[in-house]
């Protein structure tokens, strides 16, 4: 291969990272100053820091709440999602089943909706339909990790479908012959082999999950209240608080950022969407 | 062989769920579609109205506006994401040092909520308190008002979209890249292949379908979007970023027009679906299956 220039690309890449980072760093520089002075002469650099937007963030047990809600959510959603694709994908890769490509097709028309209409069919979903006497889906954790499979799943059936097919058949096979069963071959041949592509959707799920808005805040109230959501109190009921607002959103980058930090390296090896493999 | 009755089992779960909540809603929503109803309105009664609301839709410049520019949106947005990823994706190929935490580093805007990325945008760029109007203003005295200049703001959604969305695709490429054969790329230089060559004849093919898949799910995304924008700009100023995702926000929020609101959303769905099916029609199945057999 050709000569990699390593200085210079280094030099590029610090050049880029200040484009990507810069809106960041203005999150903090907004977290860290008081109200006030949000609305004088803007300068790059911070003269003074203000922690009490933390402070008060910290103190607050229902923003701890939403905190916990917002974990236990995305990683219950990503979990199910990512199984339950990965079944889905194990049957349509491997299965001869009659108008399969059109419910592959079909899967991904659930992420093409325009979410503002489908709140009012979906609050009288969770809270006329789906009860048993007092409890409802409504405001619960379950409800939301089972409505976020609405656009997670289309996702992940089409990140991981690739992965899937992408793996010989003949593995599947040579297994069958020395008389493994279909959830052996599943459990010791495909799962392992789809591992890196696996481990992308889990994270990509996920941070859809974190990430998402619209739903969580017409479909929850307290109980299952999301983070992302719980940012938006600060913004409509009280006027706009944009320092709370930007220290819980710097605060929120921890828990994603580690799990993304995790399985990065997995990400290189596994999102390969159906590229030629030899 | 092995019966289907497995595969079908298989399946169930991702059927079932998606059939309740996604299916059972859309049911919702077409049926409302037929019917004149503001549930806050003079007249809260639902009234079927035929087919009305989608005839007026046809007409409807607001929302003939929106669609254009919603595709505008979402055909720029996408084809920058895609050649500026395609772009860093090659330059991560490269060595260099600190390469492992460059790459964290440019994933970062993943995973910033997207009411989070509207918000400090807003931030950045509000007249006389933004710093970029500031800096753009002490550095080359460029009046960047994005409350006034409809093109600013348009532009302004789309470099926000950009920074968001790009490391998606970057990440998708590069791990397309990375599982490409390395045989076919030394062969070429053996034969003397430049640069744009090697690009044209032996990169874009073989990562074609990863490319085709990125911009796909992106696409949707983009004409879907709203907390951003809306964050951003909230649709203006007039109506110059008002996106349909914004379109029928405002329509069913502010203006309870639930019938109609509903008539554009199945059409909004209608229109990506059949764009969407073409382009898999066209590009991804006739290779998939090709790959497959």
């Amino acid at each position: 291969m050709r000569a990699d220039r390593p200085y210079l690309t280094l030099l590029l890449w610090l050049i880029l990272s200040l484009f990507t980072l810069f809106p960041i760093y203005w999150l903090f520089v907004i977290s860290v100053k008081p109200a006030v002075q949000l609305f004088t002469t803007p300068s790059v650099f911070l003269d003074t820091v203000y922690w009490n937007n933390y402070a008060e963030v910290f103190q607050d047990e229902t923003l701890r709440g939403y905190m916990m809600n917002s974990v236990i959510i995305s990683t219950g959603n990503a979990v199910l999602v990512t199984v339950l694709a990965f079944f889905a994908c194990y049957a349509l890769s491997r299965y001869d089943l009659a108008g399969k490509e059109n419910i592959f097709f079909w899967t991904i028309t659930n992420r093409m909706a325009p979410a503002a209409v489908f709140l009012l069919p979906l609050f009288l979903l969770f809270t006329k339909v789906l009860k048993i006497g007092d409890w409802s889906l409504y405001d619960t954790r379950i409800g939301m990790i089972l409505l976020y499979c609405t656009f997670n799943l289309p996702f992940a059936i089409w990140t991981l479908r690739p992965t899937i097919d992408g793996i010989p058949r003949e593995l599947d096979e040579a297994a069958t012959v020395d008389g493994a069963s279909t959830w052996q071959v599943i459990r010791q041949v495909v799962w392992p082999l789809a591992a890196p592509g696996l481990a992308v959707t889990l994270i990509l799920t996920w941070v859809f999950a974190w990430n998402e808005f619209l739903l969580a805040a017409t479909l929850t109230s307290f109980n299952a209240r999301t983070i992302t959501t719980g940012l938006s109190e600060y913004v409509t009921t009280t006027g706009t608080e944009w320092g709370k607002m930007a220290s819980i959103s710097i605060i929120t980058l921890i828990p994603a950022l580690v799990i993304f930090a995790v399985v990065q390296r997995h990400i290189v090896a596994g999102l390969t969407f159906g590229a030629v493999k030899e | 062989m092995r019966s289907n009755r497995m595969g079908w089992l298989m399946l169930a779960p991702t059927l079932a769920i998606l059939g309740i909540f996604g299916i059972l809603p859309f049911i919702y929503v077409l049926y409302v579609a037929f019917h004149r109803w503001n549930p806050f309105g003079a007249s809260p009664d639902m009234v079927f109205n035929g087919a009305a609301n989608f005839r007026r839709l046809v007409f409807d410049q607001e929302f003939l506006l929106s669609v254009g520019l919603t595709f505008q949106f979402a055909v720029f947005a996408v084809l920058s994401e895609v050649i500026l990823g395609y772009l860093l994706a090659q330059l991560l190929m490269r060595d260099f040092p600190g390469k492992a935490v460059f790459r964290t580093v440019h994933t970062l805007p993943l995973i910033v909520a997207p009411i989070v990325v509207g918000s400090v945008w807003r931030l950045m760029t509000t007249p006389s308190i933004g710093i970029i109007p500031h800096l753009l203003d002490s550095w080359f005295g460029y009046d960047l008002n994005i409350g006034r200049d409809a093109t600013t703001a348009f532009i302004l959604t789309i470099v926000m979209d950009v920074w968001h969305w790009t490391p998606l695709v970057t990440l998708t490429l590069l791990a397309a890249l990375l599982a490409l054969p390395k045989e076919p790329f030394e062969q070429a230089q053996i034969d003397g292949a430049n640069r744009w060559q090697i690009f044209r004849h032996i990169t874009l093919p073989m990562i074609r379908p990863a490319i085709l898949a990125t911009v796909f799910i992106r696409m949707m995304d983009a004409l879907r979007t709203v907390d951003e924008v809306w964050m951003l700009t909230g649709g203006g100023p007039g109506a110059s970023t008002r996106y349909l995702g914004l379109h029928i926000w405002k329509l069913v929020f502010p203006k309870t027009d639930y019938g109609y609101g509903s008539a554009i959303s199945v059409i909004v769905l209608y229109l990506t679906l059949v764009m969407c099916w073409l382009l898999y029609i066209a590009l991804i199945a006739p290779r998939a299956k090709r790959s497959a057999g």
